[in-house]
């Protein structure tokens, strides 16, 4: 009872807090923002996010809230568009929608997929907020009880999805999130200070690589370079034709579905790290499965439209659990939300427990948003969608430009220096050969943003539980397993299973092709050397230190085994094998520039901009 | 030729303004640079950004003053970076903390700044509180004589940070408090603190107000001790911020085995004095002449004068000295002079306590 006492208090503050024209004003924004952000493929959440940073500081609490959480939310809503009407996924979060939804809009009836995609967005993203706020109301005393410990198994249990991601082969994608957590753990040692494939006459590499930056690189830059060697327009201009209503009907038909969807999104969103690339496909997969006749999926199956929809939208809502609950991202854009929040007024709000204490009005605040944001872009999208459309038609060699020059903006912004866009430059490079050889990117990035915490709680644990076992026996084993530590292992190992036994099903890549051996091998030849490097400088750290070495010693140990797998496996296996995946041999992915020649068009940009400063220093 | 022509105007320029009481430098439409060494999110960040608007308001001509953050390697990173600048036309200027200074006096390898080559316009301080949980609060009378068999754990930042004057004085007192090392921030000590992970914390004055009153206030924590405050003749008097919370010499004084003329003891206030009295300055690059340094002591001067300014000040950075000008210099000197002895002993405490060496 007192449960619900609290939270209708802090709910109805909450609402108190944003009933005023100017919220409504920056939510506005920040939703007009989301959805132009979303709109261009290659950029999403994060890209918009980090373009945001610099105007927050210090902009009143609840203000920066609507501003950041509407941009959030709109997002998937908006993302729709390239999916529909260009056939690509305008974030990582709608790829799936490209199945059914391009094909439809091929017919002429983009107007159907789009509507039915909106109504469906509209939904999930309710369904999102929703859950927030029962979740939060359930949760708030357990949660007020976590310590390093269970802490340390949340994060854990993020990681282990990598298993979900991993794609044909398993091995693939447990060793990409290994090297995302190896290229996180650059830079200065988290506890004493030691350095990491990093010295002190390259300052740069000091304090590691930035999120935003490895987060565009990874995924931002291969889209880009890959639709500018596609050429072309890409909507060769279709009207939208109609059926604005008809969509409308068919989500309406299919509600179940879209329920369904909705809690899978907001199921998957509650996963640390995992974040909007996969839900999608889980919920795609989830259509196909509950379909009787599956045989127009591909062709323009409306199910295959409202799935994903419902999806994604749901998703940022759970998403938001861990991130405001326990500060462990949900995402690589919630990641950079945690590093905004803490610039917000003069600081008062910090995810974490607090938010359920102190700061409960805001987090009530925040699902109000989430839900207002959902609906307010959902009526944005309608109307404007066909002045929306009319930019889709534009080829996306003039696009490009643009699109770059915000993706760098957002690089640069983060830390100034002339070298967060050589860094942008080569983490781009690694995204495209991942891309390629169907590494998985999305475990690369969960491996990237969940590297931190678990480091941190596992360190932080380790030595409490060693001074509670000095205490006596039991004090100790209280500490290291408690109940909430014990359920959250059960449910780790059994997603592992059952993770592995779908991943077969989740392609995030798309169908491969394999070709030769020699590039594949080549690739796998250079993660071996590095993680070689790698192992060597880690292991130069002295023994007094050893805090900093353990975990990035271990999970480069663990990676270069598997890389040494791999590489047998490769000696052994003909060519036709799905470890030879490439998909530059991909009869449909007929690129009229070369691979080099696109890169060297951005090396060209690259060395201009530093002549450029050079000149003006 | 140039060069001596410039020169021979800089020193007209000199004797034309020194016959004013001094010489103001305008500096209408410029924008000043703040660079602090630290995150956006940490105090020396609310420090900054308290001062900025008033000074952009008191320097002449209303120039814009921007903060911005260069975090990186407990702020040696920035330090580091504020070495190499140069004077150009009086818009650069850095702000340094605790955490900036402990290195610098323990002779830590990565420092290559030089405190005496930079030119302090201000200098402000803080204090600092601990507190216990409340099981152990109950077994506090005003010393340390009942705390002796409790095992204690308490989120440290790192060894040379500023958590090295609460670990001596802990230690000065015979409590057994496990270090749990490499923690990002005091905030994250306090959060140990709230879930029951640690049962000792410290804060400094303004984390204390924001977020640790409240648990002394509720009951689940006990104010145990501050670090006080300097009076005129530099001796430790209680925090003006916390007058009812004795000072950690008073709790010495109490505590057997704990003694205020030892060795420890000056060594303790020695890095207390330079961590907190005089924690956070603000500084013009090397060769900054003296028209513009004085130009930005005025305008603090200006500052401090406001009639608003104590209550201003007490709201966001508690109630702490400022000091302007000559004032700064003097307490730079106080806050960068260490006793070699008391440097050799701390070393070796370092060594012997944390493993940590220094080469």
């Amino acid at each position: 009872m007192e449960l619900l006492y609290t939270a209708a208090g802090a709910l109805a503050s909450a609402s108190s807090l944003i009933m005023h024209q100017e919220v409504f004003l920056f939510l506005a924004i920040g939703v007009v923002l989301g959805l132009s952000v979303g709109v261009f493929p290659g950029l999403g959440g994060i890209a918009g996010l980090s373009l945001m940073l610099p105007f927050i500081f210090g902009l009143d609490p609840i203000i920066g809230l609507a501003l950041m959480v509407g941009l959030i939310a709109v997002v998937p809503t908006s993302d729709t568009f390239a999916s529909v009407l260009m056939g690509i996924p305008g974030s990582s979060s709608s790829q799936a929608t490209v199945l059914d939804g391009f094909p439809l809009s091929k017919q002429g009836h983009a107007a159907r997929a789009l509507s039915a995609a909106f109504a469906s967005s509209l939904f999930g993203g309710l369904v999102g907020a929703l859950f927030l706020t029962i979740f939060i109301l359930v949760a708030r005393p357990v949660v007020l009880e976590f310590q390093s410990p269970e802490l340390l198994m949340v994060s854990i249990f993020g990681l282990s999805m990598v298993g979900i991601l991993a794609g044909k082969i398993a091995l693939k994608g447990v060793a990409s999130a290994g090297l995302g957590i190896m290229i996180a753990s650059i830079g200065e040692g988290p506890f004493n200070g030691e350095l990491r494939l990093a010295s002190y006459d390259f300052p740069y590499l000091l304090d590691g690589f930035k999120l935003v930056i490895v987060g565009l690189g990874i995924f931002a830059i291969p889209e880009i370079v890959a639709l500018l060697r596609k050429g072309g327009s890409i909507n060769e201009s279709r009207a939208l034709g109609d059926g604005w209503l008809t969509g409308v009907r068919d989500w309406w038909e299919h509600k179940w579905l879209s329920v369904r969807c909705s809690i899978i999104g907001v199921l998957v969103g509650v996963i640390p790290g995992l974040g909007g690339s996969v839900v999608d496909w889980i919920a795609y997969g989830h259509a196909i499965q509950t379909t009787p006749d599956k045989r127009q999926f591909g062709k323009g199956e409306i199910r295959g439209v409202i799935a994903p929809e419902s999806a994604n939208n749901a998703k940022e809502g759970g998403g938001l659990v861990p991130t405001l609950l326990f500060g462990i991202p949900g995402s690589g854009s919630m990641a950079i939300f945690i590093g905004a929040l803490a610039l917000l007024g003069s600081g008062e709000l910090e995810v974490g427990q607090s938010m359920l204490t102190d700061n409960l009005d805001y987090t009530y605040s925040i699902v109000w948003l989430l839900a207002l944001a959902n609906v307010l872009g959902t009526v944005l999208c309608i109307i404007l969608a066909p002045q929306i459309a009319r930019l889709t038609s534009i080829p996306f060699v003039l696009v490009a430009p643009f699109v770059f020059m915000i993706i760098t903006f957002a690089a640069f912004q983060s830390g100034q220096d002339i070298l967060d866009l050589v860094v942008l430059f080569c983490i781009g490079i690694l995204g495209i050969f991942m891309r390629r050889f169907d590494w998985s990117r999305p475990a690369f990035l969960i491996g990237f943003v969940l590297a931190k915490p678990v480091e941190n709680f596992s360190n932080n644990a380790y030595q409490i539980a060693g001074i509670r076992f000095d205490q006596n026996i039991s004090a100790g084993m209280d500490y290291v397993f408690g109940p909430i530590v014990i359920v959250i292992a059960i449910i780790t190992v059994l997603s592992v299973v059952v993770g592995l036994r779908q991943a077969k099903h989740i392609q995030p890549e798309g169908d491969l092709e394999t070709g030769g051996k020699r590039a594949p091998l080549a690739f796998l030849l250079l993660l071996v050397a590095f993680t070689a490097i790698f192992l060597f400088n880690i292991g130069m750290i002295p023994g007094y230190a050893w805090t900093d070495a353990v975990f990035p010693f271990t999970i480069g140990c663990l990676v270069f085994s598997i890389l040494l797998i791999l590489l047998g496996q490769m000696m052994l296996k003909p060519e036709s094998d799905a470890l030879f995946v490439d998909s530059e041999v991909r009869p449909d992915s007929h690129s009229e520039r070369s691979l080099w020649g696109t890169i060297s068009w951005f090396v060209g940009l690259l060395v201009g901009s530093m002549i450029r400063v050079s000149l003006s220093l | 030729m140039k060069l001596l022509r410039k020169k021979l105007f800089t020193a007209a320029a000199a004797v034309l303004m020194s016959q004013a009481a001094f010489a103001e430098v305008n500096m209408a439409g410029k924008t000043i640079e703040w660079t602090i060494p630290f995150s956006e999110t940490g105090g020396s960040a609310k420090w900054a950004n308290f001062f900025a608007p008033l000074l952009s308001d008191a320097l002449p001509g209303n120039p814009t003053v921007v903060v911005k953050f260069m975090p990186g390697a407990g702020s040696t990173k920035g330090a580091n970076w504020f070495q190499r600048q140069k004077h150009t036309d009086g818009t650069v200027m850095f702000g340094s903390s605790g955490s900036t200074q402990f290195p610098y006096l323990l002779d830590d390898p990565r420092v290559q700044y030089e405190y005496n080559d930079w030119v302090p316009v201000m200098a402000s301080g803080t204090g600092g509180v601990a507190y216990l949980n409340a099981e152990a609060g109950a077994k506090f009378d005003g010393s340390a004589n009942n705390l002796k068999d409790i095992q204690f754990v308490y989120g440290n930042q790192g060894a040379t940070r500023l958590d090295l004057v609460p670990a001596m004085a802990w230690d000065m007192l015979g409590m057994k408090v496990n270090h749990v090392m490499g923690i990002k921030g005091r905030g994250d000590g306090r959060k140990m603190f709230e879930s029951g992970e640690a049962n000792i914390d410290y804060q400094t004055s303004a984390g204390y107000l924001k977020g640790s009153k409240k648990f002394v206030d509720d009951g689940t924590a006990v104010a145990m001790m501050t670090w006080g405050a300097l009076d005129d003749e530099g001796n430790i008097v209680r925090d003006p911020t916390f007058p009812d919370i004795p000072t950690f010499k008073e709790v010495c004084e109490k505590t057997a085995g704990c003694d205020v003329n030892g060795k420890e003891f000056k060594v303790w206030k020695a890095f207390f004095v330079s961590g907190f009295p005089v924690q956070k300055l603000a500084f013009l690059p090397a060769g900054t002449p003296k028209e513009v340094s004085d130009t930005y002591a005025a305008a603090f001067e200006k500052i401090r004068n406001r009639p608003d300014f104590a209550a201003l000040a007490e709201k966001r950075l508690g109630k702490y000295p400022l000091f302007v000008g000559a004032g700064a210099q003097k307490a730079m000197k106080v806050a960068t002079d260490l006793d070699p002895e008391a440097k050799k002993y701390a070393i070796q405490y370092l060594k012997d306590r944390f493993n940590v060496s220094l080469k």
